[in-house]
């Protein structure tokens, strides 16, 4: 999977990781892959739903250690 | 691009703690793309308060009432737990422990996702509360203006 932008929101809390992703989705282009690294428990869901509301496809999803990374195609 | 929800949320509470919801919240909304309007009212006035010492011309009810009320997000009470302040101190170092926004910031991120902030003009007066006083680019309006907003609004909150 080719990845076009990363965005690194371990260590933040509720509701940042949402709100970065927001913003770093805005920098590529429809079809291109943005990885979301974050650390907050919540994220999991947040995004989940978030992708779904706003017309992303989360492609895949992993969990190490309590380290999520997200795979999400913009729409 | 289909019309965008809106959220809005009525802040009634001066409340450190229940703003913050608030204003995550409003954050979280922003994120998905909502237009989202943030109504201030009554106590809820004092989080849109400059921290910095006014002197407006002021009736002495209104001098009372600015000296009373806190200046300011950051010097607002807890709803629970204020232990004559040290409950605000408290959660504020946990906050920073556990990387969460602080109040302050949160409204700045806000106004950078172009959230509506909206005072009350009425309350503002009741309370005495002068234009000047407050945050500069925010709107002024009264329940008209909120319902405008409202009665399209996907989500709608009193807190």
């Amino acid at each position: 999977m080719d990845i076009n932008k990363t965005l690194d929101a371990k260590g933040l809390a509720c509701p940042m990781p949402i709100v970065k992703t927001k913003k770093a989705i805005e920098d590529i282009d429809s079809g291109q892959i943005l990885e979301v690294v974050a650390t907050d428990a919540g994220a999991k869901s947040d995004l989940t739903a978030w992708c779904k509301s706003s017309g992303h496809e989360l492609v895949d999803m992993n969990e190490d250690d309590g380290v999520f990374t997200f795979y999400i195609k913009k729409g | 691009m289909a019309e965008k929800k809106k959220t809005n949320i009525i802040l009634f509470s001066g409340d450190y703690d229940k703003t913050m919801a608030a204003y995550i919240i409003a954050n979280g909304a922003a994120a998905y793309d909502h237009d989202v309007t943030i109504f201030h009212t009554f106590w809820g006035l004092n989080a849109l308060r400059k921290d910095e010492k006014l002197q407006p011309k002021k009736s002495f009810m209104e001098k009372m009432f600015g000296k009373m009320m806190p200046r300011g997000a950051n010097n607002m009470p807890l709803s629970k737990m204020q232990f004559l302040g040290m409950g605000p101190k408290m959660i504020k170092s946990v906050m920073k422990k556990h990387n969460v926004m602080p109040l302050p910031d949160l409204i700045d991120m806000a106004k950078e996702q172009d959230v509506t902030l909206l005072a009350c003009t009425m309350t503002m007066d009741l309370l005495g509360l002068k234009k000047e006083e407050l945050l500069d680019d925010i709107e002024y309006g009264g329940v008209a203006a909120y319902i405008a907003e409202g009665e399209d609004g996907a989500i709608n909150l009193f807190i």
